[in-house]
């Protein structure tokens, strides 16, 4: 269907229905139980799964595909917000402009970097595109002040000309909207002792990133796609063919830059202000981390890993000392007061030690990520079941490296 | 011409820091062939060896004075430094006072074990992989060292003072026959500059003029043939990486007093370290130290007020843009070796 293949079909909606009904499957537990702090069900985290899902994915066309390790792609989605939030300043605060002109903004800009960084591979290009990272952060922090307002971040204000729609609204910054629907808008359905949130913006983030989604698919699924694999698996091989693979690695460049950018586009829709910590390089760690986490040169697994990111820094950084005493509370004082010793570093403010030990364990153990992982036991099963039938299953995506 | 020359001083200490962590960087990629995006970690953990020793020292026993009241009327509590008391009152300061210079000798053990237990526990399984997973990996763990320090000593840098004998600074100005006060400089940069040179000089005559150092720079040139002849290269290729990591820690040590130590440090310092590296060369040492001096000078420069008037902002990214064209006309660096890094 759609030009994709039975299995890609399926994955597709499997995809699609994962994302509709996130609200119910996000909040498994009643409102108020003990559990509840667990439930990831409310717009703002449930956004961000999609749009650093998008983002994650963008990274992968280049990443997992080609095998180029940009450390600067943050600086792709900061331009993006700041294209967003001053097309929402000076026309209209409709998000559809906003979050187009944020991809052709971080299009440019990514074409610009990935033309010159592009000249070098390997760890050089790592070093060039994290050089222009640091660049555009430094330089939004302070030349670029009257078009980034420096530390304090781009935002609204009552005296914006917008001129397609109204500089301000009853005394205040009308709301960000998709004709007439506010993003913020929010339906609540309760049902027994559930609550369950469906936001506006939810489900616009959900439209794009299902459409990002098919889109990384058929890249995936080309022609094209399959050059930039060549690229990652021998380019001098792939320069002996008569092929120059610099135009199209420059293309998955500017592509990846595109999706940044309509990561950081939606990050407006949702939220009116740009700030330049978005375009400093540990940003560009993070989804770094993403992607491998979840599994590089994966269809879903950057997805799952920006989801699985998201999810437990949220989680995490709630849980204190006091909640790991109340379930310890069965334990004996002394075993419980040890456990939470051992836990506390791991969880509020030492999330990143979390995250630190769990991506090197990943890269050192598990270099195709979760995806890998799920492989790995899914064929374990498989071996146990038909032995005789089919002994030698093989991984269907390559390890990223 | 004074403003040239008080530029150039005030580059020479920065310059110095980048000089010493990208000797280490360089090292490590030329004998082992890893890219250690830890090592910034490293440089910071020598600057917390400096705040360890210092409060190790500056540890206390509560005594009671009798002879002596406070503004409520309760006697006095007193609080002796242990050192103090054991060594004499006069000795005992001058111990904590000069913490710092004696974290140089405390830190070297530890940051060989440190550099030891790296490469042994981790970077050894990350040869053969390609460089994005050692960067990968060398990231991760960069983010755990941080966070452990963080954990350990809080997010808020911690003053550490150089001894007060280098408080002042010197009227280098009047020294040249020129108007006092036009360049003066602080003693400690001196000091750190000095040092820096002494332990880049210490390097390079390991490295050339020892029978050790000339097998590492055999091993550097073909790893292969050294190891036919009989020499286990692998085990003085982790010396070197201890090396390295002491190195980096020592910089981060001396560097206490002029910046205070917090626990992302080693990470603005690293990416400009990276960058330096690059524009040295991969892999080569000379150009390294040779990369790192020019740039913290040039930094400087840029930072001066007429030329921020002129191209705002330069003083930024001058770094960066320095690298960038660099990278475009000289691929290989300034002194870059043929054959490093080239697929």
């Amino acid at each position: 269907m759609f030009g994709l293949n039975k299995k890609d079909t399926s994955l597709f909606f499997l995809v699609l229905l994962l994302v509709v009904l996130a609200p119910f499957l996000l909040n498994p537990f009643p409102e108020g139980s003990e559990l509840a702090q667990f439930n990831a069900g409310y717009p703002d985290l449930m956004q961000r799964f999609l749009i650093f899902g998008i983002f994650a994915i963008g990274f992968n066309i280049l990443f997992g595909l080609t095998g180029y390790l940009s450390f600067g792609h943050a600086a792709f989605l900061g331009v993006g917000s700041y294209a967003g939030v001053w097309m929402m300043k000076l026309l209209t605060m409709n998000v559809i402009p906003a979050i187009f002109m944020s991809v052709v903004f971080a299009g440019l800009f990514s074409l610009l970097v990935g033309y010159i960084s592009l000249r070098r591979s390997g760890i050089y290009f790592s070093i060039l595109t994290l050089a222009f990272a640091q660049m555009s952060f430094s330089l939004a922090y302070s030349v670029l002040t009257p078009i980034t307002n420096g530390e304090t971040g781009l935002q609204l204000a009552l005296d914006d000309p917008r001129i397609l729609g109204v500089s301000s609204e009853n005394g205040a910054i009308p709301a960000a909207n998709f004709f007439g629907i506010p993003m913020r808008e929010s339906f609540e359905l309760s049902m027994g002792g559930w609550l369950f949130t469906f936001n506006a913006g939810y489900y616009l983030c959900a439209v794009v990133m299902m459409i990002a989604f098919y889109v990384a698919i058929r890249i995936f699924r080309s022609p094209f796609g399959m050059m930039l694999r060549a690229v990652k698996s021998n380019q001098q091989r792939m320069n002996f063919t008569g092929l120059n693979s610099r135009p199209y690695t420059l293309a998955a460049f500017v592509i990846s830059g595109m999706y940044a950018g309509l990561a950081g586009g939606l990050m407006v829709a949702m939220d009116p202000l740009a700030g330049a910590e978005r375009m400093q390089w540990t940003a560009s760690g993070e989804v770094v981390l993403m992607t491998i986490l979840g599994g590089a040169g994966t269809l879903i697994g950057p997805v799952l890993g920006a989801g699985f990111i998201k999810y437990c820094e949220n989680i995490f950084s709630k849980i204190n000392d006091n909640i790991l005493y109340d379930w310890f509370a069965a334990l004996p004082q002394g075993l419980a007061d040890f456990l939470v010793f051992v836990i506390h570093p791991f969880i509020g403010k030492g999330w990143h030690l979390t995250l630190g030990i769990m991506f090197m364990l990943i890269v050192i153990f598990l270099p195709g990520g979760i995806m890998e992982g799920v492989e790995r036991i899914g064929r374990l099963f498989k071996r146990k079941s038909s032995k005789d039938e089919n002994s030698t299953a093989r991984p269907k995506a390559a390890p990223a490296e | 011409m004074d403003a040239i020359l008080l530029q150039i001083l005030n580059g020479l200490d920065k310059g110095s820091a980048y000089a010493l962590i990208a000797l280490g960087l360089t090292l490590i990629f030329g004998t082992l062939g890893v890219v250690n995006f830890a090592h910034g970690a490293l440089f910071m953990i020598g600057a917390f060896c400096a705040v360890t020793l210092s409060r190790l020292l500056s540890l206390s026993f509560v005594t009671i004075d009798e002879t002596q009241k406070d503004f409520l009327g309760n006697p006095l509590k007193v609080e002796t430094p242990y050192v103090e008391a054991w060594f004499g009152p006069e000795t005992g300061a001058a111990i904590i006072d000069w913490s710092v210079p004696l974290a140089i000798l405390f830190s070297i053990p530890i940051m060989a074990l440190v550099g030891l237990l790296m490469e042994r526990g981790l970077i050894k399984y990350f040869y053969k992989r390609p460089h994005a997973d050692q960067i990968l990996v060398t990231f991760g763990l960069a983010i755990v060292l941080q966070e452990i320090i963080k954990y350990f000593f809080g997010a808020n840098p911690i003053p550490t003072p150089a001894p007060d004998v280098f408080a002042g600074s010197l009227d280098f100005g009047a020294m040249l026959g020129m108007d006092p006060n036009i360049i003066i400089y602080p003693y400690w940069r001196i000091v750190y500059f000095l040092f820096a040179a002494v332990i880049i000089g210490a390097v390079f005559a390991f490295l050339q003029f020892t029978t050790f150092g000339m097998v590492v720079r055999a091993g550097m040139a073909d790893r292969s043939t050294v190891g036919l002849l009989g020499i286990n290269i692998d085990k003085r290729f982790t010396v070197m990486f201890a090396l390295a990591a002491v190195v980096a820690g020592l910089a981060g040590v001396m560097y206490a007093p002029i910046n205070s130590p917090n626990y992302h440090m080693g990470m603005d310092f690293l990416v400009l370290s990276f960058v330096v590296v690059v524009v040295g060369g991969m892999g080569s040492l000379p150009g390294a130290v040779l990369a790192g001096f020019l740039l913290g000078i040039l930094e400087s420069f840029a930072s001066m007020a007429q030329v921020v008037a002129l191209l705002p902002g330069i003083n930024q990214i001058i770094i960066y843009l320095v690298a960038i064209v660099i990278l475009l006309t000289r691929p290989r660096g300034l002194m870059g070796r043929k054959g490093v890094m080239e697929s």
